[in-house]
């Protein structure tokens, strides 16, 4: 089959590889029908995130039809010929964190779970094409994937809902979603939200739908702050304003945003001495984020305030604000999404007309186009705002 | 724990011995079990650790001595109670399903078996050993018999974890690997850091009992490998490949767990 492979840092390709096989007795083999490059896949795009081999095969977001399943997965569940939306977090629906509906932190499905315990303490969740670290599962930029404990994650799909309206079910959407319900929005509330890429964008939408009065966007990018407008946002463009932080003080009566939401993560755009510090350690791999949003969200929140955090972090940050965290008395929520706990709501969100995903989709190309469009994503060439992949565009299939 | 075995614990380990582990211990002696144990001989080395007092004494005399003992020590919650873990763990048949350095146990009586332990390359130890005490539900002691080639003391003691989450497993193995040959392989599968080898089976158990089977990406589909990686991979002794039979072993294990 077609895969997507990391071949290095900047360095994708699209492989031919055997065919993905049933290795545990929960496994189910999907054929894939659409699947998407994500922001986190640029930061393996950009050779930031540690414990990558080459030939790994990336991708997260994938949805498809089911054409095997293991001898351990419960029928009832899922069968043979079911359309599925995947999701990125791979959970075995049976531990501790499973029950407590920590879906993203379930104890049992990392096989690698002593690289991410030297790490973090403990390890998360597998995930799909993210790091041997994080478990060294093939991804679904290709044409099957084999996901384990089926009978878990994937989300049964009705007939009749084009892929690209409910794809997104597989992280993005439900990323955005949890990004604002950490926000803890109460009636009346101003979120202030960086990042307008595809999780700002879902965290913008959520927001409103959980109940905010007010959202504001902040990108340089004035194509994905017109989507953000789109929604109801009001906009900064960070690199026409002298500070972002005082900006808010003022668009708030001196009050500041009640949450402020990091949708940006370990590659953030940001000037003056600490961009210059944080990007030399970044380049010498001695710190691979660059947190200089997460500092300006915690400095502009107001007091008492939360600071929700679905951007990814991989280790270790400086010069983090801690006086103002502590002083202000905040709250940080964060978390890779809990997927499990928000896919079957959201979708019922789409079936009712609430949202339509797919106003996020800017590129459809054949799989085969996708080592270029990672550049394009990632340099947002070409009002790049989502790309989704169509593993079979050809029509040929690719024997190994 | 007297104050006496606290310090003899110390002295004997130092590093090794911390505080909390001493803590371990004392959960573990309080639990009852070892007290009732009583104290073993042991003909050639005199040590009898399947008692508490025992290690204890046992860790006091080795301080000083050219061999060292390695030992392994974890924990676990695992979420089934403690009469399903006791279960699963008193038929030592199953204990391969989840310890990879393990190749067999085959019973060969009611309290007696015998161990085969597989290294790189494919070198084996055997040992036959025996239960030192078992009460149901809560603790089981084995040791290996006199005249083995190495010594090998293990503990594994249940507990109810709190508010219904479960039974938290406690492990310790003590292996005293004789000068030579066998003592270099069993060495060698036990890695520098036997207790970091430990938490990678309790976790695989862990997987077993809870997911009905052990998380892997052995046999899956990937392009091309740079050279190099294999070749480290082949050489890391920290994760000795054990061969093909991953697959067999994991339904298997399903098959036992269920
Ligand atoms: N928690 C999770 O489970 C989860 C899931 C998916 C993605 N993510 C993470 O969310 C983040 C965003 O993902 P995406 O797909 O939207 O990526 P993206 O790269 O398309 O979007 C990031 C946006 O941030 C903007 N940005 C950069 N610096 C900024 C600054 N200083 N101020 C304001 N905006 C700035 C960029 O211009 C860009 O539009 C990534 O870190 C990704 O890894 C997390
Ligand atoms: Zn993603
Ligand atoms: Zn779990």
């Amino acid at each position: 089959m077609k895969a997507v492979c990391w071949m290095g840092t900047e360095k994708m390709t699209v492989e031919n590889v055997p065919d993905p096989k049933i290795l545990n007795p929960r496994d189910a083999i999907v054929r894939i029908t659409s699947t998407c490059i994500c922001g986190s896949d640029l930061h393996l795009y950009n050779g930031l995130m540690p414990t990558m081999e080459q030939g790994d095969i990336m991708g997260h977001e994938f949805m498809g039809e089911v054409v095997e399943i293991g001898a351990g997965v419960d029928r009832e569940k899922l069968k043979v010929g079911d359309r599925v939306v995947v999701p990125f977090t791979i959970a075995c629906g049976r531990c501790f964190f499973c029950q407590q509906q920590l879906w993203s932190c379930c104890d049992n499905s990392n096989p690698n779970y002593w690289i991410a315990e030297k790490l973090m303490g403990y390890s998360p969740s597998g995930l799909f094409g993210y790091t041997h670290m994080l478990g060294g599962y093939a991804g679904g930029q290709a044409q099957y994937a084999r996901v384990p404990f089926a009978d878990v994650g994937p989300l049964r799909i009705p007939a009749g809902i084009p892929d690209e309206q409910v794809v997104f079910l597989s992280d993005i959407f439900p990323t955005g979603y949890m990004g604002a319900e950490n926000c803890n929005i109460q009636p009346g509330d101003t979120v202030a939200i960086w990042g307008c890429g595809p999780v700002g964008q879902f965290a913008i939408r959520s927001a409103f739908l959980l109940g905010a009065e007010r959202v504001i966007a902040i990108d340089r990018f004035d194509y994905r702050l017109q989507l953000a407008e789109q929604a109801g946002a009001e906009i900064i463009n960070y690199e026409e304003v002298d500070d972002v932080v005082q900006l808010l003080k003022d668009m708030t009566g001196n009050i500041g945003p009640d949450a402020c939401m990091d949708a940006v993560g370990m590659e953030a755009h940001y000037s003056g001495p600490m961009w210059a510090i944080d990007r030399t350690k970044q380049v010498l791999k001695m710190q691979p984020d660059r947190p200089g949003v997460l500092r300006q969200a915690i400095m502009a929140c107001r007091k008492g305030g939360t600071v929700s955090v679905p951007g990814v972090y991989g280790g270790f940050i400086d010069k983090m604000p801690m006086g103002a965290y502590v002083n202000k008395g905040l709250t940080m929520k964060t978390g890779q999404t809990h997927m499990m706990r928000y896919m079957k709501p959201l979708l019922e969100l789409i079936q009712g007309g609430k949202i339509d995903p797919s106003f996020v989709v800017s590129h459809r190309v054949p799989i085969d186009k996708a080592p270029e469009m990672y550049k394009v994503f990632r340099d947002k060439k070409d009002h790049c705002t989502k790309v989704v992949l169509d593993p079979w565009a050809d029509g040929v299939r690719v024997a190994a | 724990m007297s104050e006496a075995a606290r310090i003899h614990l110390k002295n004997a380990q130092g590093r090794h011995y911390r505080a909390a582990t001493a803590f371990r211990w004392g959960a573990l002696i309080t639990g009852g079990a070892l007290a009732l144990i009583g104290l073993s001989k042991r003909s050639k080395s005199g040590v009898a650790i399947a008692t508490a007092g025992g290690l204890l004494s046992y860790a006091g005399a080795k301080a000083g001595a050219k061999q060292r003992d390695l030992i392994a020590r974890s924990s676990i919650l695992l979420n089934c109670t403690p009469e399903q873990a006791y279960q699963f763990w008193s038929k030592f048949e199953n204990l391969p399903l989840f310890m990879r350095h393990l190749e067999s146990v085959t019973l060969l009586g009611d309290t007696r078996s015998r161990w085969t332990a597989i290294g790189p390359l494919g070198k084996r130890v055997i040992w036959d050993a025996e239960i030192a005490f078992d009460r149901k539900d809560d603790v089981i002691a084995w040791r290996s018999l006199p005249d083995s080639e190495i010594y090998v003391d293990g503990i594994v003691k249940f507990r109810n974890a709190p508010a219904n989450r479960g039974t938290i497993i406690t492990v310790v193995v003590v292996y005293q690997p004789p000068a030579g040959a066998i003592g270099g392989v069993l060495s060698r599968i036990l890695g520098k850091d036997p207790s970091f080898m430990m938490r990678q089976d309790l976790r695989r158990l862990k997987a077993l009992i809870e997911a009905g089977e052990i998380p892997t990406v052995e046999g899956q589909s990937h392009g091309p490998r740079s050279s190099v990686a294999a070749f480290a991979r082949v050489l890391n002794p920290d994760d000795p490949i054990k061969g093909e039979g991953n697959l067999t072993d994991i339904a298997n294990a399903r098959r036992r767990a269920s």
